[in-house]
């Protein structure tokens, strides 16, 4: 990993890089700690490629209501007259691929599967993202905290992560999504069931990074830079918040992207078992969850939107190795 | 027995079908199964008939019965099964579609003599009765059954418990696990062995139906140990249970205390009876497929399959496609605003685009178009369409029109469905897309159905809260006249705080006294055209709108003999005579 990168334009610019391979002659500068990380991560092409594709995904899951806007696609308009009502499969080979329908139509309903793709992908991406910012943000709050305080603070927070890593995760996730599916909160439809799942896989998945914080924090607290502000007078809140959650903010990052995929497959789990997002709304573990009945004879129903999920994890779990690999090298 | 002119000429049919069948199957050599009698073939008349005995017939089912117990049952393919081991007062004559409606004595000699203008029925049972221990069969045998099957809920609740609500004083008894008293139930008489009465509290011509159900089939008291009388049912058929391993597999033998000459119907051909359950629904295809076993569940293939047999004209020959004598509807909640009017309830009905539904549903083969209250299935159905529209592809002009109409440009509500019926949801996801083309937006809401009418669609305060005008519904009678299918659905005079199964809470004069009436008239022909003019009514009320008439595709497996489709088990084979060419 220590060759340099090829510089493709004539002007490179100046080459940390360079630097570090001994080639350069001018000066030696002074690098931040991103700027080293940054230019690691940029020498890691499969993680550069993970990279890319995750701001694609986000771009796409951001546009996907004004692309549909635009184009005038309604992912539950029914295309009924492209369906075979004796067998209930699309028409014509390949689930039905056509100009209008790139990727085909769903038996039955004879919806566009790309329109349903695209609506599915910002629900996808909302539910992770929303959970994971909800488990890291409570997470790294008590991890710090229990890490910091250490004693009889440490002893509850710590137990009760042991509380929650030994809860049965999704059996409890199926019976509140079952219990919750009138309206509860004030909130009903699609903005309850996203609610309901970024609750339901964020709050309970806090302790993962809980302990991963809590243990960077029990060695952070030791270094003298934390003695010295201590020194100087700092109460505990400026500490953990200004002196320790920086220098924390590597783990949490990568533990982030490694955490949205899983995240992903978890909402996707649950609409395919029937109790996250609700038909007609588009979601990829639904559509999975119809395509179950027809895998044999129209499979394109289903590698569809298993194909979203797995590139989509793929790129996220490329992008977060590559991320840790930057961003901690010790830890390879 | 009084019959309408309608069954006495399916019944003559029946005959005479019987005979050509058995013919054809002749000239197949015996009918080994290895020529397929053609699509729909066991819905026109018996497929492989013959007499040939031995062998091993087997049924897997994919779940587990409520129970083998004959009276603790609700399932009409136990009501199906059951008749090998227990012999009700009255049963269905095995028969293809609507014919296999035709009621005929089991037990009992004739059919119920009926005095007091229909309050007091009357069976003589047959003589030379005996349980599979030998000891013979008494009208007590029969009358403890209903007793302990209706009576001791707290014991057996499983079953319907008609006779609780129509017998003189039913309300008041206990059941016999209770009520030692050796009397019993006193509007229930035995004057001797062979004669029992039943006393009703009000007319009830349709009393035959009844006493169809397992739950009159002979129970000996001193053999019954309650809930667990399943684990030794005492056979009053011609097999009975040489083993039971409760919910994996219940295997049945020949019963030598049965006496063919007491039974008519029964023919004991297979050597031996195996009912597998919890059986994977693909493998149960697949066995199907193979000719190893029937579905006893008889609810038809699943969508892969179907989509496999239907594209495959060799497949297709051995498929039954044929009614199960349910309705797929909407109900529209006449209680939610602003569906309490009648013109909006009439914009629903024009604006339903059926074939949308019917295509999402898993198209004609899942169900034909429905436009009236009772299935074609079903006595009393008469042929209309009130709301009828180009192609049934609903009509969004006409319906705008009926909207106005209703003082409305839009109308926002709530379609329930039933969360663990896949088929629903598929239809309410279709009725959805055509009710946005006139302005009705309904969003979709999901409950579950074994708490649907207890919890959720079947209580009025919950629905108009949460603002719920239309509920998906299926329903299918517990015997297959008018009266036990439109009864639980469109009689207002049963609307109460839950539970309720008349989901347009629909309460007209008019409907519950032609209910009344019809339940009450002796003349068949006057009472099923009773049941036309009650489902027009509630049509021209825009109660409700019929979907689909309910459809199964059974394969027909192969090496099976007598295979016949019969309405009166939701086109189910008829499983009394079943046999096999195999060893």
């Amino acid at each position: 990993m220590t060759a340099p990168i090829e510089t493709t334009g004539a002007q490179a610019e100046a080459q940390p890089e360079a630097v570090l391979a001994g080639a350069g002659k001018g000066q030696i500068e002074g690098r931040s700690l991103g700027q080293i990380a940054w230019s690691r991560f940029k020498r890691d092409r499969v993680a550069v490629a993970g990279g890319v594709i995750v701001i694609l995904l986000i771009l796409i899951a951001v546009l996907a209501r004004p692309i549909q806007a635009i184009f005038d696609l309604d992912p539950n308009a029914l295309h009924q007259d492209l369906i075979d009502p004796n067998t209930s499969l699309p028409k014509g080979a390949w689930g039905g691929m056509s100009w209008d329908h790139p990727l085909g139509v769903e038996p039955k309903f004879g919806r566009d599967i790309a329109t349903r793709i695209l609506e599915g992908s910002w629900v996808s991406l909302v539910v992770a993202f929303g959970a994971t910012i909800l488990s890291n943000t409570i997470g790294a709050v008590l991890g710090v905290v229990a890490g910091y305080y250490g004693g009889r603070v440490d002893t509850i927070i710590s137990r009760l992560m042991d509380t929650f890593l030994a809860f049965p995760l999704l059996l409890f996730a199926i019976a509140i999504s079952a219990t919750l599916q009138g309206g509860a909160f004030g909130l009903e439809g699609l903005p309850l069931h996203i609610s309901v799942l970024i609750f339901i896989i964020g709050f309970f998945n806090w302790p993962y990074l809980g302990r991963i914080v809590r243990g960077q924090t029990l060695a952070l607290r030791e270094r003298e830079f934390v003695d010295a502000s201590r020194g100087m007078g700092a109460k505990g809140p400026y500490i953990l918040f200004r002196e320790l959650l920086p220098n924390l903010v590597g783990p949490i990052i990568v533990y982030s992207t490694l955490l949205i995929p899983t995240n992903i497959l978890f909402e996707a789990s649950l609409s395919f078992l029937g109790v996250g997002i609700q038909p007609p709304q588009a979601s990829w573990g639904g559509m999975i969850n119809q395509a179950v009945d027809y895998y044999q004879v129209d499979p394109q129903f289903m590698i569809v939107p298993g194909l979203a999920i797995f590139v989509t994890v793929l790129a996220f779990n490329l992008l977060g190795d590559g991320l840790r690999d930057a961003l901690d090298p010790r830890s390879r | 027995m009084r019959r309408s002119a309608l069954a006495a000429v399916a019944a003559i049919g029946s005959a005479s079908l019987l005979l050509s069948a058995c013919s054809k199957a002749d000239d197949n050599d015996g009918g080994d199964g290895s020529k397929s009698a053609g699509a729909n073939a066991a819905t026109k008349g018996v497929v492989n008939a013959s007499t040939q005995k031995g062998g091993t017939v087997t049924y897997e089912y994919s779940d587990v019965p409520d129970s083998f117990d004959p009276g603790n049952t609700y399932y009409a393919y136990m009501y199906n099964l059951s008749r090998l081991y227990a012999r009700p007062l009255m049963t269905f004559q095995p028969g293809p579609g609507e014919e296999g409606n035709k009621l005929v004595p089991d037990l009992a000699a004739s059919a119920g003599q009926p005095s007091d203008g229909g309050k007091t029925w009357t069976y003589k049972i047959r003589s030379g009765l005996k349980f599979q221990d030998g000891t013979p069969i008494t009208s007590k045998d029969v009358k403890y059954a209903v007793e302990r099957s209706n009576f001791a809920r707290d014991v057996l609740s499983l079953g319907p418990n008609y006779f609780q609500q129509f017998l003189t004083g039913g309300k008041n008894y206990k059941g016999p696990y209770k009520d030692k008293s050796p009397e019993g139930l006193k509007s229930i008489e035995t004057p001797d062995d062979t004669t029992i009465v039943f006393k009703l509290d009000r007319p009830f011509q349709e009393f035959d139906y009844l006493v169809a159900t397992p739950q009159t089939a002979p129970v000996p008291q001193a053999k019954d140990t309650g809930v667990d009388y399943v684990k030794n049912i005492v056979s009053s058929g011609s097999y009975k249970f040489q083993s039971y391993k409760e919910g994996q597999e219940a295997v049945l033998v020949r019963n030598e205390n049965w006496d063919p000459k007491t039974d008519p119907l029964r023919k004991q051909y297979p050597d031996k009876i195996v009912v597998k359950l919890k059986v994977n629904a693909e493998t149960i295809d697949q066995d199907v497929q193979a000719g190893d076993a029937i579905d006893l569940g008889g609810t038809g293939v699943q969508a892969a399959t179907q989509a496999k047999v239907v594209n495959d004209s060799k497949l297709k020959a051995n498929t039954d496609n044929t009614y199960g004598g349910r309705l797929v509807y909407m109900a529209i909640n006449t209680q939610v605003a602003p569906f309490d009017k009648v013109e909006c309830r009439k914009a629903v009905e024009y604006a339903i685009d059926k074939v949308s539904v019917q295509t999402a549903e898993g198209g004609p083969i899942r169900g034909d178009i429905a436009t009236t209250v009772l299935p074609p299935d079903v006595i009393g159905y008469q042929k209309a369409d009130v709301y009828a529209t180009d192609g049934n592809k609903g009509d969004v002009a006409k319906a705008k029109e009926q909207l106005k109409a209703c003082g409305k440009s839009t109308i926002s509500t709530n379609l329930s469905a039933r969360s663990d019926r896949p088929q629903e949801i598929d239809a309410a996801t279709a009725i959805i897309a055509s009710l946005k083309k006139v302005g009705i937006n309904a969003s979709l809401k999901q409950y579950p159905s074994g708490k649907y009418f207890t919890d959720y669609a079947g209580v009025p305060t919950f629905d108009k809260k949460q603002n719920i005008g239309l509920h998906m519904m299926q329903w299918g009678a517990d015997w297959n006249s008018g009266y036990g299918f439109l009864q639980q659905i469109l009689n207002g005079g049963a609307i109460g705080t839950s539970g309720n199964t008349n989901l347009s809470y629909l309460n007209d004069k008019q409907i519950n006294e032609m209910l009344e009436k019809a339940i009450a008239t002796e003349d068949d022909a006057t009472r099923n055209g009773l049941y036309a003019q009650i489902d027009k009514r509630a049509m021209d009320l825009g109660a409700l709108v019929p979907l689909t008439y309910f459809k199964v595709l059974l394969y027909r497996p192969a090496g099976f003999t007598n295979l016949v489709s019969t309405a009166a088990f939701s086109g189910q084979y008829d499983y009394l005579n079943i046999g096999t060419t195999k060893k």
